[in-house]
């Protein structure tokens, strides 16, 4: 009698236990060739020497190269002057578009138009712009208030180096934060802001005791999204200055193509991976809501 | 307290063809719960955000306190309101979701803190205080939603069909408590909702609404007894009213009498003038007297079709010379389906309509 009761009991989760599995398979297959592999290839070249024994000379040699340095704090410059004034703007831009006026949806479009540019490509057409004899010298020169134009991206010029890169990636990359905004006010009932206009509240208190406070979970992820972006930040660098103003995917770049040497160019995108995932556990943390079971 | 005065509101949404609100006047007395009440669509929210100033109207005016604020910015009406979805925020702990609109206006924080504790105290709220809204019951929730709307000493209190989102036992509860509650505050109330029981158990007046026209604004038991048109008979009441067509004849004692086919009722001579014409009768449910067949030799007799028992009435569904006819009876009285009863109509149950207009004629 009991194994004829305890037959079908087990018998169902046996069944599901297989399947899923096999479901499971063509995707953890290609995760496995396309993403864990080369990510163990890399980890290894890191630390091997030419014939496979453990090293950290690739290690000293990165971080005994001034390019390395520079790299890196431009990195984080980058992110720390770029994500701010994205994340003012595609809010700024997103109450724009909330505010409903004519044609809003063309303005919704036109703003969202870099998200469809590759980052070279936008690199190249802001190339033209801050080049020796680009749009922007012409202007200047033609208005009168430079004799022979400024050169924005030389190697003398750091600040206006810096300053390229910065407009360049904020017109290149504001626009996804934006999209991610518009979608999380979207999301929200307009019953929360048409309660604090009828409990007094002014525009600025609204957004800032209501709107921002549920937009938190948006913020939250294009925060993050952005920061990593920012992190591999490389192509529009590379079109307006190469070298000049180097930045760290730049160095991987050069250690692997342009130095032959994938192991220091493997160290390189290993700092990357580290600084990425920190800076997601980071912003995880920081913005967690405050009542740990979650206000909604 | 204030009150509130609506001249001639006009409002169509963009891209709509017919007008939300249509040339709607009302006067809300100092103090007054006045309900607006009607069918989805009616425009009866739009008429209450037009009073919030959450909508604009295209023409007309909305005056409170003797002050016209028709392109006033919400907040500066001295109006607090409780949304249909109660809109308490879910980023801020219930004493602060009650205390936001005294924090907004820069109250001094202690007075804040006092008054929090007082509505808290009045809708059962003080041991929620420092919890988040997730963590409420709707019934709960929507107490924060009243109580944040009580301790702003608003002018006027504005509420778009706050008991809609309960279950029918904490409604029902609710409906009182919320009665009490605003008869005790004295502000001019302004209440939204489509359940016509609460609609006449809530105001001192309610003004049915229609295709965005005000059908009629009485006291609950004249919208109940006189309805001013078919449409608010036939609206309010469960089951409402019964409609009969006949045609208005000479009886036998220099009287009148309408014709409804097989059988005649007794005109009142005010309508003499509609002798030849159609005219419509209305009468409640309830109104009608009913006997078993050899009860009442002079009432009209009827088949019975169903036979309901509810409890606390009776509700029959019979035929009266081609006329399906609803009528409630008391708990006690008993019969089969298919068996012939008597109806009686006393006169002054009897309501008359003009088959045209549609509207209520005088008969005294």
């Amino acid at each position: 009698m009991t194994t004829v009761l305890e037959k079908p009991v087990r018998k169902q989760p046996q069944r599901l236990g297989i399947s899923p599995w096999w479901l499971l398979a063509p995707s953890t297959v290609l995760l496995v060739l396309l993403f864990g592999w080369p990510l163990v290839q890399g980890i290894l070249a890191a630390f091997q020497a030419e014939g496979g024994a453990f090293t950290l000379a690739n290690w000293e040699r990165l971080f005994g190269d001034p390019y390395f340095v520079e790299a890196l704090l431009n990195t984080l410059l980058l992110i720390v002057i770029v994500v701010p004034i994205q994340l003012v703007l595609a809010v700024g831009m997103t109450l724009l578009i909330q505010s409903k006026p004519k044609f809003g949806g063309l303005h919704f479009y036109v703003w969202a138009i870099p998200l469809a540019v590759s980052d070279l490509a936008a690199g190249l057409v802001w190339l033209t712009v801050f080049a020796d004899r680009g749009y922007l010298n012409s202007l200047l020169i033609g208005l009168g208030l430079s004799e022979n134009g400024i050169a924005w991206l030389n190697y003398d010029n750091p600040t206006t180096m810096l300053l390229a890169v910065v407009v360049a990636e904020i017109w290149r990359a504001t626009s996804m934060v934006f999209v991610i905004v518009v979608a999380g006010v979207q999301m929200m009932p307009p019953d929360y802001d048409e309660a604090a206009q009828v409990f007094g509240a002014s525009a600025w208190q609204r957004l800032w005791h209501v709107t921002l406070p549920l937009l938190k979970p948006s913020l939250q992820v294009a925060l993050i999204l952005r920061t990593i972006l920012a992190l591999q930040a490389f192509a529009v660098a590379q079109a307006l200055t190469g070298r000049n103003f180097p930045l760290l995917v730049g160095e991987t770049y050069q250690w692997y193509v342009n130095l032959q040497n994938p192991a220091v160019a493997s160290a390189v995108a290993l700092v990357i991976l580290a600084l990425s995932l920190g800076t997601a556990v980071l912003y995880m943390r920081a913005l967690r809501q405050p009542s740990a079971g979650g206000p909604r | 307290m204030a009150e509130i005065e609506l001249h001639n509101l006009v409002k169509t949404y963009p891209g709509g063809t017919t007008r939300a609100t249509d040339d709607v006047s009302l006067h809300v007395a100092d103090g007054e719960f006045m309900v607006l009440l009607g069918p989805s669509g009616c425009g009866k929210t739009t008429l209450l955000r037009m009073v919030a100033g959450l909508e604009l109207p295209d023409d007309g005016q909305v005056v409170i306190g003797g002050k016209d604020v028709t392109y006033l910015e919400p907040r500066k009406r001295n109006l607090s309101m409780v949304f249909q979805s109660y809109a308490v925020f879910p980023h801020r702990k219930v004493g602060e979701n009650i205390g936001f609109g005294l924090r907004m206006r820069g109250v001094d924080p202690d007075e804040v803190k006092r008054k929090v504790a007082w509505a808290a105290d009045l809708l059962q709220l003080t041991p929620y205080l420092d919890r988040y809204p997730a963590k409420l019951s709707g019934g709960q929730r929507q107490r924060v939603a009243v109580a944040r709307a009580i301790v702003m000493d608003a002018e006027v209190l504005l509420m778009d069909e706050p008991l809609s989102n309960l279950d029918a036992l904490l409604r029902l509860s609710f409906r009182a408590e919320l009665k009490k509650l605003v008869a005790e505050l004295g502000t001019t109330t302004l209440y939204v909702t489509h359940d016509q029981v609460e609609a006449l158990s809530l105001g001192d007046r309610v003004a049915v609404m229609r295709q965005g026209r005000i059908a009629q604004c009485d006291a609950p038991t004249t919208v109940y007894d006189l309805p001013a048109e078919e449409f608010v008979g036939g609206f309010i009441g469960s089951p409402p009213m019964n409609f009969l067509t006949g045609t208005v004849v000479a009886g036998g004692d220099g009287g009148f009498q309408l014709d409804l086919g097989a059988h005649s009722v007794p005109v009142p001579d005010a309508l003499s003038g509609f002798s030849g014409r159609q005219l419509r009768l209305g009468v409640r449910p309830e109104s009608f007297g009913v006997a078993a067949r050899n009860g009442d030799p002079g009432g009209l007799p009827a088949e019975l079709e169903v036979f309901e028992p509810l409890g606390s009435s009776v509700l029959l569904t019979v035929a009266l010379a081609g006329h399906q006819l609803k009528v409630q009876a008391p708990p006690t009285f008993r019969a089969e389906a298919g068996e012939s009863l008597r109806l009686s109509l006393p006169a002054d149950q009897c309501r008359w309509y003009d088959p045209e207009t549609h509207l209520l004629l005088e008969t005294s």
